[in-house]
């Protein structure tokens, strides 16, 4: 008798997920086609390689992979303008740069993101090429902000949801205006004027948000469209995409885009106890962000970027108090619930080492950018599987020469014994070719485990 | 009495801060010497952040004290002269790019540890550093950058700075997210810095103060 999902330990649902990746499906659930024979085993070896290093053992050799930023779209000869209004143009550039390199995975076509869509919206947390950034600008741009003003934690803690819909994405969504207009819904209880509740929804900004919406969500099926077919093709191909959606630190959820830099770490002096709350109300939020996510893509890699929480942003006293028990918490959740767990530490986190070195071996995959990778295999190597730490400037500036020096360093420091996948450290928008053939070229063949 | 705002200030004490200016007012101290305690209380705050006792949230937060002391003070130092400054800072984010939080940090930093920092901002044109260091005789220039295009927005900036003869009279500095030695090397700069206090060190040791 095969356990129920919901009976299964962590360990028998992680090994579910990878023999549910070992045999894909097309989107009409039939069994994906693969275009040859050695297509198949590739990828099958792929997924077995990454299984085999994110449980901490020592695969056939070091996987590589590449994650990179908007360089697909330059390796291609595209504007990111151009891959933000055409979709097909985009997937061109991402089928080019997976196919010159094979990685053991590809993370997807979908950093340029629908430019149709985000003008609907009117989306104002970011610019983009013609829209807040100039027409030429070769990634889109975050503008910081306090979206949550201080006295805003109450709302936000009293109900989430509330708080999102009414205050939070009306402000950063110029046509979900509608939407501020909306009582709770928490108050439709009895017959007695229920219809009142209602009205909202019939009164001009709502229709107009309305309309907004569906011709949105179009954009955004369509866009879905294309890069779902481009991860269908490369599958059928050899090469994966595990990658299953992403979610976020609640330290960062609150400190990227609701209170800003400026506003959490001033609510960590001025309302740390209101700071501490609306972190542990964002916690079980944020794991079913990436079990969600999960759910809907079949995917169980989740993507958490860390911000805030790099070596001297925080002090180690302020990581711990602030940052890392609902991280952890978020992490903890998603494992449970059978995902991977796929960490980048962006910037360095050698302070971080010992701290984070509290999860469970095996379980969760380290985007390493600048940390020390001797240190990181010494202190977490028997608990986190590293992945990464070639440096972008590198990529952009080094001879190949360098390159092949520096990746044979990585393979004998992180990848001893197993546990490491080779990959750049950080997203780049920026790097010679060259460079990134022969990280891929010397990792095939030096990275072969004896 | 004297030295109790530096405490409170460089120990992070808001309230205690803020009332302890209101009381000192109410009795007549001299404003200046109140502002000259904030600057002192200042470069403890710098220091720590140097010896990492403090980090950015500190630093934030005492940025935000002293401005709330400068308010409360600001009405009582109408007479006060223009203060003298050790020496001029130009900084920028280079073409192509505009983050700002860490160019922000160095140039608040530079500020409260005496400074002329004139800041062009973001996205900053090749040209206009040049310009800048012809027209301010400075002698040191700061170029933030966090993309990995920033690197040859650098590049291109020192290279105009070379072409318009100026580079003899310059310190150049870079900063910012892949920012290290090899970029400094890459860029044809001076040196660089991994944080705020580093761009501080950096100018007191080629402007002095």
């Amino acid at each position: 008798m095969e356990k129920k999902w919901e009976e299964m330990s962590a360990d028998e649902k992680q090994e579910a997920q990878f023999q549910k990746l070992l045999s894909p499906k097309d989107p009409e659930g039939n069994d994906l086609q693969f275009q040859s024979p050695e297509t198949e085993a590739s990828y099958k070896a792929s997924i077995l390689r990454i299984k085999d290093a994110l449980q901490l053992k020592k695969p056939d050799r070091v996987p590589v992979c590449l994650f990179p930023g908007m360089y697909p779209l330059a390796h291609y000869g595209i504007t990111l303008k151009e891959a933000m209004y055409d979709y097909e143009k985009c997937v061109a550039a991402f089928r080019k740069f997976v196919l010159d390199y094979k990685p053991d995975l590809q993370f997807g076509a979908a950093a340029p993101g629908p430019g149709k869509f985000y003008e609907i919206m009117d989306y104002k947390l970011y610019g983009w090429p013609g829209h807040g950034v100039k027409e030429d600008a070769n990634s889109y741009q975050c503008f910081e902000g306090e979206y949550m003003q201080p006295f805003e934690y109450d709302i936000l803690l009293t109900d989430p949801s509330f708080y999102f819909n009414h205050f939070y994405l009306p402000k950063v969504f110029g046509a979900l205006e509608g939407f501020t207009l909306l009582p709770p819904p928490t108050g439709i209880l009895e017959m007695y004027g229920v219809a009142f509740n209602f009205i909202p929804w019939g009164l001009p900004p709502m229709q107009n948000t309305l309309k907004a919406l569906t011709d949105a969500a179009a954009e955004a099926l369509k866009w879905a469209g294309a890069l779902g077919a481009f991860d269908g093709e490369m599958a059928s191909l050899g090469i994966p995409n595990i990658l299953g959606g992403f979610t976020k630190a609640p330290f960062d959820t609150i400190g990227d885009t609701l209170r800003g830099t400026k506003g959490i770490m001033l609510d960590m002096y001025r309302q740390p106890e209101k700071l501490h709350k609306a972190l542990e109300a964002l916690t079980p939020i944020m794991i079913g962000m990436g079990l969600g996510a999960a759910q809907q893509t079949g995917n169980p890699l989740i993507f958490i970027p860390l911000h805030k929480g790099a070596d001297g942003f925080l002090s180690d006293a302020q990581f711990k108090e602030f940052y890392w028990p609902t991280l952890k918490q978020v992490v903890l959740g998603l494992i449970d619930g059978g995902c991977i767990p796929f960490l980048a530490a962006e910037g360095g986190y050698n302070s971080r080492l010992e701290v984070i070195r509290d999860l469970p071996p095996g379980k969760t995959i380290w985007m390493m950018d600048q940390t020390d990778m001797t240190k990181a295999k010494e202190i977490v190597g028997d608990r986190l599987c590293l992945f990464g730490n070639m440096y972008s400037s590198m990529l952009k500036i080094s001879t190949t020469e360098e390159i092949k020096e520096y990746t044979k360093q990585l393979i004998d420091v992180a990848g001893k014994g197993g546990g490491y996948i080779m990959a750049n450290g950080s997203f780049f928008d920026h790097a010679k070719p060259e460079n990134i053939q022969a990280m891929v070229d010397f990792t095939r063949e030096y990275g072969v485990y004896k | 009495m004297s030295g109790e705002l530096v405490k409170f200030l460089s120990d992070l004490k808001e309230p205690e801060a803020l009332g302890y200016v209101d009381k000192a007012l109410a009795k007549g101290t001299d404003p200046m010497d109140l502002l000259t305690q904030a600057k002192e209380g200042m470069n403890i705050v710098g220091q720590r952040f140097a010896d990492e006792v403090y980090f950015i949230p500190d630093l934030i937060f005492s940025g935000e004290i002293l401005k709330g002391i400068i308010s409360k003070l600001e009405p009582h130092l109408k007479e006060a002269k223009a203060e003298k400054r050790l020496g001029k800072v130009i900084i920028g984010t280079v073409a192509g790019d505009i983050h700002d939080i860490g160019k922000d940090l160095v140039v608040f930093m530079l500020d409260v540890h005496g400074f002329e920092v004139l800041d062009l901002g973001i996205d900053v044109p090749v040209q206009k550093f040049v310009d800048t260091i012809k027209k301010s005789g400075s002698t040191v220039v700061g170029l933030s950058g966090f993309l990995t295009l920033a690197f040859d927005s650098m590049q291109e900036t020192v290279e105009a700075i070379k072409a318009a003869g100026l580079r003899d009279q310059v310190k150049i500095m870079i900063g910012g997210g892949q920012v290290n030695d090899q970029v400094k090397n890459h860029v044809g700069a001076d040196a660089y810095g991994s944080n705020a206090m580093e761009a501080v060190k950096l100018a007191q040791g080629w402007i002095g103060g």
